[in-house]
């Protein structure tokens, strides 16, 4: 009958949608409740490391998630100010 | 032995103070002695759901800062003799509101009423975090929406682990509330269903309060729906979740509006 009726009305049935959007949500906050800041964190790890060989402006180093249901990606954008290439130049020689 | 509920959410207008004006009606009207407690400092709005506004004298701060009695801040219902509202303050500082102050005071509710029903006020920072603090049980209210049913899950990690029955490393028994419910709509698939709800978030049903023009209508005259209009859907869906509450097998079922001819006839038998 449900079945039935979501099928009749299958155009404004989006709780489906709202229901897998939320199986999946909570299935990352669930895991990450009572952990700190993993985003934070990783930023100002990511941060410190790449600060020992290059000068940076800490404001440019971006890290963003993307949660997915069976894979998530992170990406992290860090802006290189140019004349970067002399620098590590110098730190090889 | 008495028994702290606290109605929370997370999320703010669901229904908490609605439903906790309700359920907390609803058990004075089966002969249980209950106090409802605003924890909602600031913007406390219990006292205008019940029709006290104009007989607040000292509020829940008063008390812990030891200015008023408990006995002088506590206000009986004049249509319900049971039941008796403890205002939260509307101008002082939420910082007032101490753990230890807290505790106390509900520690002595303890020995005059059966239930003690926390008003939970929105959000997650102390007012929220003080409300569920010794709570034996938990009503969550949840509206079929998605908001709200995430915050509702972040409600129920904080008391599975801030509590001080958790801490003991015992359980907070909680339920489910769901509220503004529209049958027609879940079943077109416009709204979460019920099975959808409780599934995500693992948690037993106690109620499924239909959305009803008689919320509106009791909040409006200041009188909890329950005794506003007893023979409304949503005051049968309390009804029915007290009964729960009180250990009653009720087969769970969403009430509706009974119109006409039959609206009257089964309003006498009710009656």
């Amino acid at each position: 009958m449900m079945n039935l009726l979501r099928l009749i009305g299958g155009r404004n049935a989006s709780a489906p949608v709202a229901r897998e959007r939320l199986q999946i949500l909570l299935a990352h906050e669930r895991g990450l409740r009572g952990q700190p800041d993993l985003l934070g964190l990783l930023r100002t790890e990511i941060l410190a490391a790449v600060s020992r060989h290059i000068v940076l402006d800490p404001d440019k180093v971006i890290v963003r998630m993307d949660r997915g249901k069976h894979v998530s990606t992170l990406e992290v954008d860090i802006e290189v100010p140019n004349g970067v290439e002399k620098s590590l130049a110098a730190v090889a020689s | 032995m008495a028994k702290v509920l606290v109605v929370t959410s997370g999320k703010g207008g669901v229904g908490k103070t609605t439903s906790t004006a309700a359920l907390g009606a609803a058990l004075a009207q089966m002969g249980e002695k209950v106090v409802v407690i605003d924890f909602d400092v600031g913007l406390r709005n219990l006292d205008l759901v019940l029709g006290a506004e104009r007989r607040v004298v000292f509020d829940l701060i008063n008390v812990v800062q030891g200015v008023a009695k408990l006995s002088q801040a506590l206000i009986r219902d004049k249509r319900l003799e049971n039941l008796w509202l403890l205002p939260a303050s509307q101008t002082r500082d939420k910082d007032a509101l101490t753990d230890a102050g807290v505790g106390s005071i509900i520690a002595e509710l303890r020995t005059r009423f059966d239930w003690i029903l926390c008003d939970s006020p929105a959000g997650i920072e102390r007012g929220a975090m003080l409300a569920m603090r010794y709570a034996d049980e938990a009503v969550i209210v949840t509206n079929p929406e998605v908001s709200s049913v995430r915050d509702s899950d972040r409600i129920i990690g904080m008391l599975d682990s801030k509590t001080v029955k958790a801490e003991r490393g015992e359980r907070v028994e909680k339920h489910i509330l769901i509220t503004r419910y529209d049958s027609g709509r879940a079943s077109r698939g416009e709204m979460l269903s019920i099975d959808d709800i409780l599934e995500i978030l693992a948690t037993p049903l106690l109620g499924i309060i239909p959305e009803s023009q008689d919320v509106l209508r009791a909040s409006n005259v200041g009188s909890p729906v329950t005794l506003n209009n007893a023979a409304s859907a949503p005051a049968r869906a309390y009804t029915d979740a007290v009964r729960r509450l009180l250990g009653e097998a009720v087969t769970m079922t969403v009430p509706v509006e009974r119109k006409g001819l039959m609206n009257r006839l089964l309003g006498r038998r009710a009656a």
